[in-house]
């Protein structure tokens, strides 16, 4: 635990830490081609949406002996449509038929009651009308839209406009990967699923704030000196805040893997698992982003300011003076000459280290 | 709610005085919990899903012709006559609620009957205009000499044959022998009058309607309106062209009621006004071309009557809501006047305008759940939660060691405040804890620890810094109040929004996320902060004993230098 502890004292301290400014571009790269994919999932395989959204009807019965095939191949036949039978925890089933509309589906509940030998009292119907899931993610829309809106005036007010949008860009990011891997794996679209997404939403924006806080904190008088380029100060952020984003997000994690595993696969299927699942896809991706990419794109578009360009031109010439004063460290030095040029701003890997070859090697998390 | 906000001020700057802080919560957790109590309300009512029972979700639908007809008016009075019509069949505890701007949710908890409210809730309603034959007080008449006097009724069963007919002088007469059954007389005349007119009867048919006409009155007789009963509406499955009987919707009266002569389609519109000549609210209503006709031939015909016979009941779902007396001969507009309030006004104006329900329904979703299934998913929440919990304190206790304590502390006045909230909000605004809120509270554990790592991470980074553990607690709190009060309001912000925009199971998700959110807030700046402060000044704590997680030696504290030139060889080769 010291060790942590340590690793946490010299993180805070800027005397390891990760590039994640500087190696941005590789990020970026990354979080292109997940977009990319998961564009490309829900555009091939598209989502498996549940019968909230199709119409239909979900029975869950009883502890019953009766097979999964057989109860399977009765309820297609009651219903003249497609079922999905499942086996409960609990040694009941849940019988999913699709199409079904909700003045039939009491006749097939009847039927299934029939067939399993069980009370009909005792068989639970879900049954929705197909426009019910739409009207749900129609309204899932417009309060995404809503908050995106709020949020982006709130942060610009709170922060500054370049960070409302790194923000923003970094939300619509966590959306994508995580409507991507529903895409891609095939899990089920439920209302339940909507619910998580929409969660997602605050929370991915919980780490997010935590580094921004401590970027405006830092970057407070970044104009008054001559060390750092405002990049290397998103840096130092990033890693200064790591511990407390490591911690938030593992924090986040727990109850809802909690609910995911223990609380879902106690019953199979059903609300407790839609919505954790997506929360869980959403969580992680919204920490990761936090990190690699609403930061860095703080920091790009941070350095489009004239006045970062100016600190940052200062900020190298001054290094470079001092390099040809004291020892020139070969590598620095060529490290130094490249920043120069506006376009790569790759300095310094680890802010407040000077010999950057010793930097070179700081720990990845 | 209201309770966290008032704490919230005093709380900043308390400060210095963690006392006054606890003190203020500590205050705050009795008033709640004492409430709990003293409500008698001791957990959280449960939604549907967990507690079994039978929700319905009806949706409004556009109607070509009508774009405007979805509007909060509208809504409101679909939602009074749902209430009206699922509380009618006995079922207590029903609750209906309009969900976003277009939605009915009908709750009819423990799974009572779910077909028959199915069937109900989803039942266009009806509303005719019916004369009344008969009218008399609520309670059930005590003797049965007047039913005996019924097959004399046969005038009223005839008239269900010809329903502009109107009722004949007999008819009358029988009906208001009827009226004043308890008097033995009447009873006696009627009677003995009537009795042996049954089989002379002149038409074949007329023994049909005679017993049609004699269950009748024996219906009326036997009839039980007085409120708090479960009374039954008679007069909902009767079909318009047969006579019934019926009760006033306050329950307050009894009626026997023609065959419908103007149906709820032929009104044209009506409104509340308030009569600038009387001083007084009237309804007026104005007709169709094919209604306006029926409406005089009504008006005319029973202005002519004696009372009760010139008063025509206007009938909803089988209740008669109004039965105004009829004075002239009305054309294609008219209007009634009564000892009318506004709302009262408003309400007959609304359901004369909208014949019935104002739009129409379809059923979007149906969920019926036995309590065993709803029970099971409650358990599952449960423990889901508790391995959730027992998670964030093993990270917690493992990483933070003392800390933790101040951190599990925390969670539990968090849960203490969630869970009465929860419970008094049963009672009054009907907040049901149903699945997904489950899961929000349990989503929101997380964000609740959040809050101690980002100032319990601040106050590590003081002592880094080289402070002591006194000024570390109270030079972080600024910062980390700063970072908690911007990232909590962000998670308010997505649960506000949600719980606004969206319908369903989502706000109850929305609302729990949102109600810990702000939770969150109160608790750590009345718990946290002060008992962190109060415990800073303990030896364990405050000189960094190594289990109290604040050890500056294990956080890598360094002499008070500046930050630039810390970078020192020793620690550095290592790591790497």
């Amino acid at each position: 635990m010291s060790r942590l502890g340590n690793i946490g004292a010299r993180l805070y301290r800027g005397e390891v830490g990760y590039d994640f400014v500087g190696k941005r571009k590789f990020w970026y790269g990354i979080s292109i081609l997940i977009t990319i994919t998961a564009a490309l999932g829900l555009a091939i395989q598209g989502l498996n949406f549940g019968i909230e959204f199709k119409g239909g009807a979900v029975f869950t019965t009883p502890k019953t002996s009766v097979s999964v095939a057989h109860v399977q191949e009765a309820a297609e036949r009651v219903s003249g449509h497609d079922a999905i039978v499942q086996k409960l925890g609990n040694g009941g089933l849940r019988i999913q038929v699709s199409g079904l509309d909700t003045k039939k589906a009491n006749a097939v509940k009847t039927d299934l009651a029939a067939g399993l030998n069980v009370p009909e009292q005792e068989i639970n119907a879900d049954l929705v009308g197909p426009s019910w899931g739409e009207q749900i993610a129609n309204k899932a829309w417009t309060g995404l839209g809503i908050f995106m809106v709020l949020v982006v005036i709130y942060l610009a007010i709170a922060f500054e406009w370049r960070m409302a949008i790194a923000a923003l860009i970094a939300l619509v990011h966590d959306l994508t990967i995580t409507v991507g891997v529903y895409a891609l794996v095939g899990f089920e679209v439920t209302p339940g699923t909507v619910i998580g997404l929409l969660t997602i939403l605050g929370y991915s924006l919980y780490d997010t704030v935590v580094v921004f806080d401590s970027l405006k904190e830092s970057s407070k008088d970044i104009t008054k000196q001559t060390r750092w380029t405002y990049s290397e100060v998103a840096n130092r952020s990033i890693n200064a805040t790591l511990v407390r984003s490591i911690n938030t997000t593992a924090v986040a994690l727990m109850p809802v893997a909690g609910l995911l595993f223990i609380g879902g696969g106690f019953l199979g299927a059903g609300m407790l698992n839609d919505i954790s699942l997506s929360l869980f896809v959403g969580l992680a991706a919204g920490a990761y982003s936090s990190i690699f990419i609403a930061t860095p794109l703080v920091a790009d578009l941070k350095e489009l300011d004239p006045q970062m360009k100016a600190l940052k031109k200062r900020v190298l010439a001054k290094r470079a003076a001092a390099d040809a004063k004291g020892e020139p460290e070969t590598g620095f030095a060529a490290e130094d000459a490249e920043s120069l040029d506006m376009e790569h701003e790759d300095v310094a890997a680890v802010v407040g280290q000077r010999r950057s070859g010793a930097r070179g090697r700081g720990k990845r998390r | 709610m209201a309770a966290p906000k008032k704490g919230r001020g005093p709380a900043a700057r308390a400060q210095g005085k963690p006392g006054r802080a606890l003190a203020l919560i500590l205050i705050v957790m009795v008033a709640l919990v004492g409430g709990m109590f003293w409500s008698g309300s001791l957990s959280p009512r449960l939604g549907i899903d967990l507690a079994g029972g039978t929700s319905i979700t009806l949706s409004a639908e556009n109607e070509p012709g009508k774009p405007n007809a979805i509007n909060k008016t509208n809504m409101d009075t679909a939602v009074s006559i749902i209430e009206r019509r699922v509380n009618g069949m006995g079922v207590s505890e029903a609750e209906v609620q309009q969900q976003g701007d277009r939605n009915i949710i009908v709750n009819i908890p423990k799974a009572t009957d779910s077909e028959q409210a199915r069937k109900q809730v989803g039942t266009t309603a009806q509303l005719y205009f019916r004369p009344v034959l008969t009218v008399a007080g609520a309670a059930p008449l005590p003797q049965q000499p007047a039913a005996k006097g019924s097959p004399s009724a046969s005038p009223s069963g005839k008239s269900s044959a010809k329903p502009s007919s109107s009722p004949t002088t007999q008819g009358r007469a029988v009906t208001e022998g009827l009226e004043k059954a308890p008097s033995p007389t009447a009873t006696a005349t009627a009677a003995a009058s009537d009795k042996p007119k049954t089989p002379e009867s002149p038409k074949p048919s007329a023994s049909g309607d005679a017993a049609a006409a004699a269950a009748l009155d024996k219906q009326f007789a036997a009839l039980d309106c007085t409120p708090g009963k479960n009374r039954s509406n008679p007069a909902q499955h009767a079909k318009p062209t047969e006579p019934t009987v019926a009760c006033s919707s306050e329950g307050d009266a009894k009626y026997i009621l023609g065959p419908a002569e103007v149906e709820g389609t032929d009104v044209d519109g009506a409104k509340a006004v308030l009569d600038p000549q009387r001083g007084m609210w009237i309804v007026t209503m104005d007709f169709t071309d094919k209604g306006s006709k029926k409406f005089q031939t009504i008006t005319g015909r029973l202005s002519q009557q004696p009372e009760p016979q010139n008063q025509f009941a206007i009938v909803l779902d089988g209740e008669v809501v109004s039965a105004p007396r009829v004075n002239q001969a009305l054309g294609g507009s008219a209007e009634i006047s009564g000892n009318f309030t506004q709302e009262s006004a408003t309400e007959l104006a609304n359901i004369l305008s909208y014949g019935a329900l104002p739009l129409t329904f379809h059923e979007s979703s149906v969920t019926s759940v036995t309590a065993a299934l709803g029970g099971e998913q409650l358990q599952a929440g449960l423990i889901a939660g508790a391995i959730g919990i027992a998670l964030v304190v093993i990270y917690l206790v493992v990483y933070y060691r003392g800390l933790s304590l101040i951190a599990i502390l925390s969670l539990m006045v968090s849960a203490v405040l969630t869970y009465s909230l929860m419970s008094l909000l049963g009672p009054a605004i009907g907040f049901a804890l149903n699945l997904p809120a489950v899961c929000g509270a349990i989503v929101a554990i997380g964000i609740t620890a959040d809050s101690f790592i980002v100032y319990f991470e601040r106050i590590r980074d003081e002592i880094r810094d080289g402070r002591t553990l006194r000024p570390a607690v109270e030079r972080a709190w600024p910062r980390a109040r700063r970072t908690i009060l911007v990232s909590d309001f962000v998670s308010f912000l997505a649960a506000a929004v949600l719980f606004v925009v969206t319908v369903g199971k989502v706000q109850g998700f929305a609302f729990t996320l949102g109600l810990t959110t702000l939770l969150d807030v109160v608790v750590v700046f009345l718990f946290t902060k002060p008992v962190m402060t109060l415990l800073a000044r303990t030896k364990f704590f405050g000189n960094g004993h190594p289990w109290s997680g604040l050890d500056p030696k294990r956080l890598g504290a360094k002499p008070p230098l500046r930050r630039t030139r810390r970078v020192s060889a020793t620690i550095d080769p290592k790591e790497a």
